[in-house]
This record gives structure tokens, C-alpha cells and sequence, in this order.
């Protein structure tokens, strides 16, 4: 195996960028004119896609990570369904926080509280419009997905499951929507139902809903995007049946988020919860969506300062929706943060992020298909922008480290999804998740990448 | 290929992960313990057979990656014939080797290929996994041992 000097470009364009960021815009691609476009940005697509595909790569050097040499080469960071990477815009508004108007929300009367009190409610009314809620009291900000689904398992899962109910999931859901419900079924004494998934083409069992969307289960919770699968779920119909039945839905919208338009009343759930570290925003920051009247009837989760209206020695009452469930000093600048990421997303174009990561996706399906002794998990045609793939005699993590030498940037092991690896008989996978940042070239180098490593198991 | 990938997956290790040795179940083992890398979710049973206060008989099984593999091969060749004592010293040998490259003892023998690891930091609990199983069995635990 030789050094891969010989079938990449060195980071040329990249170094050049490197150097030259401070004097480029926030967001290069609106007002960049002397474009290099990749010739093989969009290799394959039609070319009026490839055309636009081309066009996102210039959204690259927003991004300061991406301009680095790992390993001596230059880096190809395909673990995003991870966490995705940050722009200056994000970066900024966070450092612009902390350098002029920070202060602690929501008590204050100065000028500097009140700015932050509201810059804060701002990144809420921006997550609200980001998700197409019906208002920014319907959204509440958490640390993560983990924490979202964790506020509805203990508040709502607490005041509604009770013993002898039962939690409809499906098997192919993160650790983060099964554990949370495992705990609350402990607790009331209900019970878990997993909606089985196919095999190895990862599509969830449809004819099985009708039978297992029915009394006594009180919830169903599901994913958006599998984020070992790459399957995307038809989740507005998921929450009209449902809904049909007065089952309560949530969604982990996790992987689905940054990739794609989310319209929380077309899809029609009762809760969504997604991570704002996975699109482009800071890490501690999710959000969840609950409908109004939910949150409403919902009890406390935590408790402390700012989620109060009064309180008494032995009595307390609570704050108003959302801030009821927001208890102590939030993550002002998270949410600032945050709230430049859903900007710059918004700039950027969700749905031709969702063509062009799907465009990737498929690429690599097509690609890794070809790479010999392969399994690839998940569906061939409409999967998300992420593969996971495997080999019987070669293990993840030894790929990871060899790619890692390459500078490409993968992901080894369960990915949060144990349960279903067990029951498709594997115990760990590679996976390639992409961005819009992403390219076909580094699709391309990371399938040369990874023949070159297999050599090394292979005796060659 | 990178030098420093050479240094991790080497021929030996290469050769004991493609062919463990010792790689079966041990009806007569009278010391057992599982390691378990929660991480990637891999894990390793070690049976060892002790007699007269030395390890007669060692064997492993189970799911891993190369490293961990390759170390529970030669763990398996090198305690043989070693005391518990023996093999806890060389348990500290091989964890200082591992974590910072040097080789503190001439007793190490053929675990030396494993020197390269530790310019992988995320790998040496890898090949550290079979020997936290040793230790574990040597203190007659059942239960799993965990790399975290
Ligand atoms: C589908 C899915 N759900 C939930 C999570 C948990 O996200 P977080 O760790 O940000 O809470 C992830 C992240 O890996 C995910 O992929």
C-alpha cells in the first residue's frame, strides 16, 4: 500500500481557503464569483443537479474544520450523523454573544440581560418557524435529543403510562428512544412493543402496524432517519394512524432535521426531538416540540429557578409553557448559536441538502456494491445521505483506524443501535455519513481508501 | 503503507487475527471471566486451566477486532506455564507498553508487536481487553469485565 499522495489532488484549494477566510463573507456561496466548481461534484446526477450540487461545495469554506490535513492528508469528515461540523456563522454568533451581551436571561433589568433574555427567545422563535410549530411556546430547549426524549418520559410518560399500558417502538430505534422507555415501563409497571424491522434492507414491517398500533399502547415513538439504516420512515403517515387511534406519537427527528425541511403540523406528531449539534449548531443544544395542549397538561420535569411563577416554602406553582420545563440557567449561547445555524441552514437550501445527501448516499450504495465480500445495511433506493457496511473477516474499528491514516473521518461499532445489530446478527459496522459539504469526489477517494486498506487483511 | 500502521498491524498480529491460536471453548478450565468493550460491543472469553498454581491450559473465544483478537492469541501462548503472580506483573508490563510504547521487561517476548499501539490511543483498550479478562479470571470473578 502506498501513501496516498497518488490519487488525490493535494488540499490546494483547501489550503487556499485556509488562509483567506477572514476575508470571505459568512456565507461564501451567495457572493463568491471566481468559483472553481468541481467537475465531479454531482458525477452521475443529471446535470442540472449536479449543477446546484456543485454549487454547495463552495459553502466549504464557511467551515474552518473541513480546510485541515489529518494524517497528511487532507481530511474527508463523513462522520456526521455524529455531529455535523460548524460554520463561522455559528462560531461567530457565539462569540459575539460572549464578547458584547452576555448576561443571565429572564431576571435581569439591565441592558445586557435584556438583550440576552432576548437573543434568547429569539433563537426559540426561530426554532419554532425551523420547524414550522404553531408557536415558540410549543418549543423547548434541551441539551440534546437524549434530554428531549427524556422530558417526555418523565413528565408526559410519567402523568399518562400507567400500569398495564404499553410503548410501541421500532427495532431500529437509537439507544436514546428505547432506554428512556425502558426506565418509565420499570417504573409504572408497562410494557415496551417493537414494530419489527425487515432485515438486512432495514425497512420497518408496515403490514405489522394494524396490529400493534392498538390499545393498551398509549405511545408511539419512532425514528425520522435511521442513523445506522439510512432508512428514511414515512412518518406523516405513522402519526395519521396514530393519530386515528388517540396513540401519541414522537418523533426522533435526530438525523432528520439538518438534512431535510421539517414541517412538525404536515407531519402531524404530538413531539419531536431533534439535536441542534447535528445541524451545524453548537454541542448542548436539541430542541423539543411538543403541541401546546400537551405541554400544557404536562407536569415538571426538573426544578429550580425560572421555571417557578411562585414559590412558598412547601408550595410551589409553575411557570408558564415552555418555561416550565426549563429549569435553572439555560445555555444562552447555545441557543444563539443555534439559532445562526438554523439561518445559515436556511440559506444554504434544506431540500437540496436532502437531494444532495440522498445523492451521496446512493452514490456510496453503488460504489461500496462493488467493493468485494461487502454486506450493506439498509435500502439500495431512497435511503438518507449515510451507509453502513461490514465484512465478515475484517472488523470496523481496524477500517476506522486504517481510513483514520488516510484522513477520512468514519465511524466503527454499534452506532446506539445494539438491539437491532443483534437481531440482524452483526456486532459492528462502518459507517459514512455525509453533508451537504460533502462531495462525489471524496465519495470517490473514500471508496479508493478503503480498497487500499482491505489489502492489508487481504495478505496482499 | 503508513509507518505507523505497519507498527500496529503487524505480520504477527496479522497472523494471530486471521489464525487465533488456542481459539476454542475450555470444558476444563477452572478460571473464566468475559471482557467486554462496551464501545464496540465485542467481547472475549478467556478460559484458563490451573494446576499446581500454574496455568496449565489457556483458551479464548468470542468477537473482536484484530487487536484484541491477536492479543488474546498470544495472552493464550504466553501464560502458560506462568503463576498468577507471573502473569499479573506481566498484565502491568503489557498495560505500560501498550499506553506509552516502551518495553519494560525482557519477559514480554512476542507481545512486543504490541508496542505500536500506543500511538492508536483508541485502540489500546483493545488490546487490553483479553488481559483484563485474565485478571478478572484470575480473581475467580464470573462476571463480565469491562474495557470502561
Ligand atoms: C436517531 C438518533 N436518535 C437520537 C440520537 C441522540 O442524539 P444526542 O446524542 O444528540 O442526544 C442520535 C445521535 O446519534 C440519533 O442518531
Amino acid at each position: 500500500m502506498h501513501s496516498s499522495t497518488s490519487h488525490h489532488n493535494p488540499a490546494s484549494r483547501r489550503g487556499e481557503d485556509c488562509q483567506t477566510w477572514l476575508d470571505l463573507p459568512e456565507t461564501a456561496g451567495e457572493s463568491r464569483n471566481q468559483v472553481h466548481l468541481s467537475k465531479a461534484a454531482g458525477a452521475g446526477a443529471p446535470a442540472e443537479l449536479a449543477h446546484r450540487f456543485a454549487a454547495l461545495e463552495l459553502f466549504r469554506s464557511d467551515f474552518p474544520v473541513l480546510g485541515q490535513a489529518v494524517n497528511g492528508n487532507p481530511l474527508i469528515y463523513f462522520d456526521n450523523a455524529a455531529t455535523t461540523q460548524k460554520p463561522f456563522a455559528v462560531i461567530h454568533a457565539i462569540e459575539r454573544y460572549y464578547s458584547k451581551d452576555n448576561a443571565n436571561v429572564h431576571r435581569g433589568i439591565h441592558e445586557l440581560s435584556n438583550r440576552a433574555s432576548a437573543a434568547y427567545e429569539a433563537a426559540r422563535a426561530r426554532a419554532a418557524q425551523f420547524l414550522n410549530a404553531g408557536s415558540a411556546s410549543e418549543i423547548v430547549f434541551t441539551r440534546s435529543t437524549t434530554e428531549a426524549i427524556n422530558l417526555v418520559a418523565q413528565s408526559w410518560g410519567m402523568a399518562n403510562i400507567g400500569a398495564g399500558d404499553a410503548i410501541l417502538l421500532t427495532e431500529m430505534e437509537h439507544h436514546s428512544n428505547i432506554v428512556p422507555w425502558q426506565l418509565l415501563a420499570k417504573r409504572v409497571g408497562a410494557r415496551l412493543v417493537y414494530l419489527p424491522v425487515t432485515g438486512m434492507d432495514g425497512l420497518l414491517d408496515l403490514s405489522r402496524l394494524d396490529d400493534l398500533l392498538v390499545p393498551p399502547v398509549k405511545l408511539f415513538a419512532f425514528t425520522h432517519i435511521s442513523n445506522t439504516l439510512g432508512t428514511i420512515n414515512p412518518v406523516a403517515d405513522l402519526c395519521a394512524k396514530a393519530r386515528k387511534r388517540g396513540i401519541t406519537t414522537l418523533v426522533d427527528a435526530a438525523q432528520s432535521a439538518g438534512h431535510m425541511p421539517i414541517d412538525v403540523q404536515e407531519i402531524g406528531c404530538d413531539f419531536l426531538a431533534c439535536s441542534g449539534h447535528k445541524l451545524c449548531g453548537p454541542t448542548g443544544t436539541g430542541l423539543l416540540y411538543g403541541r401546546q395542549e400537551l405541554l400544557e397538561a404536562m407536569p415538571p420535569w426538573q426544578a429550580g429557578g425560572d421555571m417557578i411563577s411562585s414559590v412558598d416554602f412547601f408550595e410551589s406553582s409553575w411557570n408558564i409553557v415552555p418555561h416550565k420545563f426549563e429549569a435553572g440557567t439555560p445555555h444562552i449561547a447555545g441557543a444563539i448559536g443555534l439559532h445562526a445555524a438554523f439561518d445559515y441552514l436556511d440559506r444554504v437550501n434544506r431540500t437540496l441538502i436532502f437531494e444532495h445527501d440522498r445523492f451521496l448516499g446512493e452514490l456510496a450504495y453503488e460504489r461500496l456494491s462493488g467493493v468485494s465480500g461487502i454486506k450493506i445495511l439498509g435500502p439500495q433506493k431512497g435511503r438518507a445521505g449515510l451507509v453502513s457496511f461490514l465484512f465478515d473477516d475484517v472488523h470496523a474499528h481496524d477500517l476506522v483506524t486504517i481510513m483514520d491514516r488516510f484522513g477520512v473521518a468514519l465511524r466503527g461499532g454499534h452506532h446506539c443501535n445494539q438491539p437491532l445489530m443483534r437481531k440482524l446478527g452483526i456486532i459492528s459496522t462502518v459507517r459514512a455519513s455525509f453533508y451537504f459539504y460533502n462531495t462525489a469526489t471524496e465519495v470517490e477517494r473514500f471508496i479508493d481508501c478503503l480498497k487500499e486498506s482491505l489489502k492489508i487483511f487481504s495478505g496482499a | 503503507m503508513f509507518d505507523e500502521l505497519q507498527d500496529l498491524y503487524q505480520q504477527v498480529i496479522l497472523d494471530h487475527s486471521r489464525s487465533p491460536r488456542n481459539y476454542r471453548v475450555l470444558p476444563s478450565a477452572n478460571k473464566t471471566a468475559q471482557g467486554l468493550n462496551p464501545l464496540c460491543g465485542d467481547s472475549i472469553t478467556l478460559y484458563l486451566r490451573i494446576e499446581g498454581g500454574r496455568v496449565e491450559e489457556a483458551t479464548f473465544q468470542g468477537a473482536g477486532c484484530a487487536i484484541s483478537k491477536a492479543s488474546a492469541s498470544l495472552l493464550t501462548e504466553t501464560v502458560k506455564g506462568k503463576t498468577p503472580d507471573e502473569i499479573r506483573a506481566l498484565f502491568d508490563h503489557v498495560h505500560e507498553m501498550v499506553t506509552t510504547g516502551k518495553a519494560t521487561s525482557s519477559d514480554l517476548g512476542k507481545l512486543a508487536v504490541f508496542a505500536g499501539v500506543h500511538k492508536f490511543p483508541a485502540r489500546v483498550k483493545c488490546a487490553i481487553l483479553p488481559w483484563h479478562a485474565a485478571l478478572a479470571a484470575l480473581e475467580g470473578k464470573e462476571e463480565k469485565v469491562s474495557t470502561e
